[in-house]
């Protein structure tokens, strides 16, 4: 199978992931959404070792997965205290950070 | 000998010193040390004096160098001392005088519960005008210079809590200042020219230079005896300096600070000689203010104003001696001397009028004195007789010889000078004779309640308002007030005979100031004559006027002379006009410019940030999702400009 088609899977799945974040007022599914973009881009540095045969980008997918690992429990842990104080999981309305 | 130099000037500033700091515990006693101080100094004046008598006339001259006050390379300014017969004769007037003028203001600031801190005041006066006789370099002179500048502010605004004393101080500094700018103009001029300011090699190199530098150092040097001195163009302080305390007035006017000028132009003869546009200006300064000053006198009610204005006329005429080179130079200081006993005790005198009139100035107010205050007419009156120059006594010696140089400048300009010094001395004698008759003689004016004058109360604030009149009761001041009288009146009356035996003074002086004798067109006698002829007709026409009459208890409103010379001949108009309207113009130009240039590009910028951040931080709304729109974008925007510079 040619390895361009992962590319284009990546590209769709980025592009899923950013309106996801864009569009999406729920702080976990923007949450999700980010971890769609992250694949991708995975997805799309693994596509990139396999067409040009060196596995700089394999390499530089695991890193993105300890990155995303480690985004995931500061994140998680972010959104569980923002519902616990406000009793909403809206992006929106934690828009205190502002002039 | 040497040493003892320094200590004429320290015995004066430790008494500043001492009484200036040292607190409330010295009021009892501040004035005592203030005036044993004065009388150390003068006690130190008097063993150097004999000392210097005992020596040739060629090496009387002791120097003392006390200390490097600035080396930096080149520039060698040092704190030394010359003690010559010039600079002798000025420590034994200041010291002298000054001492009397202390005794004095013991019995006069009796009841000033700030005695100590005048006396503090007066001490400071002396020190400084010693420090500038005394000073070996014009550096030196330019620091004892400023000093008495400082002091005549803070006696002149002793009663600070009077507004007019308080403006009147401030006049005196500004005025000052404006000359002071003329002393250290010379001094430079002296230092790029010369490399140094010692008196010694400027004078004796000044030669050498070319005629313009000497001319630009004269005029520098005659702009600030202008200011000290109180001559035209920077005369307008010296009246208004009587706000201060009598025995200031005599201080000032008398053995301190006026004289500076004239010290100043006598001291830098060397330099006037080599400059004769600098000397013509000297001696036109001399003769308009001799006029000036005895016009201003003869129409003042004011008995102290009427004594400031007879004081710029003589400083004139000793201004005009001293331009008129070695002819006049030992006259002009005999001049200064003789003055400083005559007017010194006439100011003494005024103040002890005033003293028994519950401080009444205004003459209109006095009449008939004499029977209650005999001493204060006795001498006062021996003053008089000296200020007019009545022949015999000691005005009569140097102001004749000063007339006489003047006529002995030769050709039109020795007329012109010799006619004005003549038309002085008629003045002098017509002003100094309405003094005298007006306070002295006549009705006693002074018993019945003022009343309003009807005519320009701003002319003469003379007589301030009261709500009752309360009838002075004339009568003599204590001791401490009339013996000072007393000494001076003994020096008004013998000095100039003293002076003149065999050219005494003149062959004093000759080593250091050069003379040589004049010759004036006419014989001497004729010119004694014609002085002796023009006081008789002053005193005559001053006698038809306040002594045949009686004079009104209110001034009259006078010819169109009498009304400006009552406003100084609209000197502070004239100032006001020139000097003041346009530096106010200038100043609110500058405000003007200062608000709508330099503060509109400042706070131009200021707003223009502040509004452009206020627009800005819209974008900042705390959405996190537009945040993440933008970078979005801006991460669209840079791959697409990757892309497009590829394809290029």
């Amino acid at each position: 199978m040619n390895p361009v088609n992962y590319l284009y899977l990546a590209a769709l799945l980025f592009t899923i992931g950013a309106s996801g974040v864009l569009l999406r007022r729920n702080a976990i599914v923007v949450f999700m959404s980010v971890e769609l973009m992250l694949n991708a881009a995975n997805l799309a540095l693994v596509a990139f070792s396999r067409l040009h045969g060196n596995l700089d980008g394999q390499i530089i997918a695991f890193f993105t997965m300890v990155v995303a690992a480690a985004e995931v429990v500061v994140g998680l842990a972010i959104i569980v205290t923002i519902f616990r104080s406000r009793h909403s999981a809206s992006v929106d309305d934690a828009s205190l950070m502002k002039l | 000998m040497e040493t003892l130099i320094g200590l004429l000037v320290a015995a004066p500033l430790l008494g500043a010193a001492v009484l200036l700091c040292g607190g409330r515990r010295l009021d009892r006693t501040g004035h005592w040390i203030g005036t044993a101080l004065a009388a150390a100094s003068f006690v130190l004046g008097a063993v150097l004096f004999a000392d210097m008598l005992g020596r040739e006339a060629e090496d009387r001259t002791l120097s003392q160098h006390v200390f490097s006050w600035i080396p930096v390379g080149g520039f060698q300014a040092d704190v030394a001392f010359r003690l010559d017969q010039l600079s002798m004769t000025f420590v034994l007037l200041i010291t002298g005088v000054g001492t009397l003028i202390h005794v004095y203001s013991i019995g006069y600031m009796e009841h000033d519960e700030r005695r100590r801190r005048f006396f503090g005041y007066l001490n400071l006066f002396l020190a400084a005008m010693l420090l500038l006789v005394l000073a070996d370099n014009y550096l030196l002179l330019y620091a004892g210079w400023e000093g008495v500048g400082l002091a005549s502010y803070l006696l002149i605004g002793f009663w600070q809590h009077k507004p007019s004393a308080a403006t009147a101080a401030k006049k005196a500094f500004i005025v000052n200042r404006v000359g002071d700018i003329g002393l250290s103009i010379a001094i430079m001029i002296m230092f790029t020219t010369f490399g140094t300011f010692a008196f010694s090699p400027v004078l004796e190199s000044v030669g050498e230079t070319s005629e313009g530098t000497a001319t630009a150092i004269g005029l520098m040097l005659l702009l600030a005896a202008c200011g000290k001195s109180a001559q035209v163009p920077l005369q307008s302080w010296l009246g208004d300096a009587m706000e201060g305390p009598t025995p200031v007035s005599a201080l000032i006017h008398a053995a301190t600070m006026v004289t500076a000028g004239v010290y100043l132009i006598v001291r830098s003869g060397a330099i006037f000689d080599a400059a004769p546009a600098a000397q013509t200006a000297v001696v036109t300064v001399g003769a308009v203010t001799l006029l000036f000053g005895a016009i201003v006198g003869c129409a003042k009610d004011d008995i102290k104003k009427a004594l400031a204005g007879s004081t710029m006329s003589q400083i004139g005429y000793m201004v005009l001696a001293a331009g008129l080179g070695p002819i006049g130079y030992a006259f002009a200081i005999m001049h200064l001397v003789t003055h400083g006993f005559f007017k010194a005790g006439l100011f003494l005198g005024a103040g002890s009028v005033m003293h028994g009139m519950n401080d009444e100035v205004d003459m209109r107010r006095y009449g008939g004195l004499r029977k209650y205050m005999p001493i204060t007419f006795a001498t006062f009156g021996l003053g008089y007789l000296a200020i007019i120059g009545f022949p015999g006594l000691s005005g009569f010696f140097s102001k004749d010889k000063i007339i006489e140089a003047a006529f002995a400048k030769g050709g039109t300009e020795g007329w012109i000078l010799g006619g004005a010094a003549l038309l002085g001395a008629a003045i002098t004698a017509f002003y100094m004779t309405r003094v005298m008759l007006m306070t002295f003689f006549g009705e006693e004016r002074w018993r019945n309640a003022p009343t309003p004058s009807p005519k320009e109360p701003s002319v003469e604030p003379a007589a301030e308002t009261r709500g009752e009149y309360e009838v002075p009761h004339p009568h003599e001041s204590p001791r401490s007030m009339t013996i000072p009288m007393i000494v001076l009146a003994f020096g008004s009356v013998f000095a100039g005979g003293l002076f003149s035996w065999g050219e005494a003074f003149v062959h004093w002086l000759e080593p250091v100031v050069p003379f040589e004798h004049g010759h004036p067109p006419v014989s001497a006698l004729t010119v004694t004559s014609a002085t002796v002829v023009a006081l008789l007709i002053g005193v005559g026409a001053a006698w038809l006027q306040y002594g045949r009459k009686p004079v009104p208890a209110v001034a009259p409103r006078g010819s169109l002379l009498t009304r400006a010379a009552r406003r100084d001949l609209l000197q502070d108009d004239f100032n006001h006009v020139v000097l003041v309207k346009p530096g106010e113009y200038l100043t609110r130009g500058l405000v003007y410019l200062d608000h709508k240039v330099v503060d509109g590009a400042v706070n131009g910028t200021a707003a223009a940030v502040g509004g452009l951040s206020g627009r800005s931080r819209r974008i900042q709304n705390g959405y996190a999702r537009s945040y993440a729109v933008s970078m979005f974008g801006g991460a669209a925007i840079l791959v697409a400009a990757t892309l497009l510079m590829r394809a290029v």
